[in-house]
């Protein structure tokens, strides 16, 4: 058997971190994500099996929420990004599965995104320059899909002003941390 | 320009693309009797006043929904945007 060692979306050992003036884009590792997207006519046992299983209701358009282990994030009508760590939910779509049973299609999506967390004092001035929604009226609980450079991506606010996540296709974390670094070195 | 997504709000034109007359959520039954004639007219007869549109467009760098969006060609203005499955449903369409 060949010696494998992971890598991160940017192909190094350790998640990249830099700071450019006042913002530090983190690039983040130890995330599991899947895809869950309630089947058509199971709307209330849907709600009623994810509410048990994620501790937290499944959030409304254009938010996220966070309970114990998971984190929801409403990615369309019906459906959800669901987060948790990777170290303890590796397996994370066959949990969620089991949780959910028949009132849920629930995708494996760990391998498929990258993401990086935007955090410090020019985070505003950053996500104006980014991307073409209303960041500066986003609050801690919001997020939405969007686009950066011509790259769709996920706006997650974690902090009004100063904290967000933006996730991408994995394939593009190369390019999207480019971007990130350009904005930020213009607004520094 | 803004389209005011029903669920999310005023969202960047940038983020639609356009399919067509939101006519084309009518498709004509392939297996009635009139089926070619109808789908000569499904495909290739359409009105185009200048002023009232409805239209669909897809939220393709969003939450990836289908929306029937009305707006006047002569104005630009956009009066409104709704989920093109609830128009669908309240046509009989889906289940």
């Amino acid at each position: 058997m060949s010696e494998l060692r992971p890598i991160t979306a940017l192909g190094a050992d350790a998640p990249r971190r830099d700071t450019i003036g006042t913002v530090t884009i983190t690039e983040v590792d130890d995330r599991a994500i899947a895809s869950v997207a309630s089947r058509a006519g199971k709307g209330k046992a849907f709600e009623k099996a994810a509410k048990t299983l994620f501790g937290i209701a499944p959030p409304q358009p254009g938010r996220w929420d966070g309970g114990a282990d998971y984190a929801l994030i409403w990615t369309g009508p019906d459906q959800w990004f669901a987060e948790a760590p990777l170290a303890t939910h590796e397996d994370i779509a066959t949990l969620i599965k089991a949780g959910l049973g028949d009132t849920a299609s629930v995708t494996e999506q760990t391998g498929g995104w990258c993401a990086f967390e935007l955090s410090g004092g020019a985070v505003g001035a950053v996500m104006e320059r980014l991307v073409p929604v209303d960041a500066a009226r986003m609050q801690a609980g919001h997020a939405t899909r969007s686009f950066a450079e011509h790259m769709g991506v996920i706006v997650i606010c974690r902090e009004a002003g100063r904290r967000f996540t933006l996730m991408a296709p994995r394939s593009f974390a190369g390019s999207l941390h480019h971007a990130l670094g350009a904005v930020a070195r213009s607004v520094a | 320009m803004l389209i005011p997504h029903p669920l999310l709000g005023p969202r960047d034109a940038q983020e639609f693309t356009y399919l067509g007359d939101a006519s084309l959520i009518d498709r004509p039954d392939w297996q009635g009797e009139d089926a070619a004639a109808a789908f000569h007219d499904y495909l290739y007869q359409r009105d185009n006043p200048a002023g009232l549109h409805r239209e669909l467009w897809f939220h393709e760098q969003g939450d990836r929904s289908w929306l029937v969006v009305t707006r006047n060609t002569l104005t630009h203005e956009i009066m409104g945007a709704e989920l093109a499955r609830d128009v669908a449903r309240a046509r009989g369409r889906g289940k």
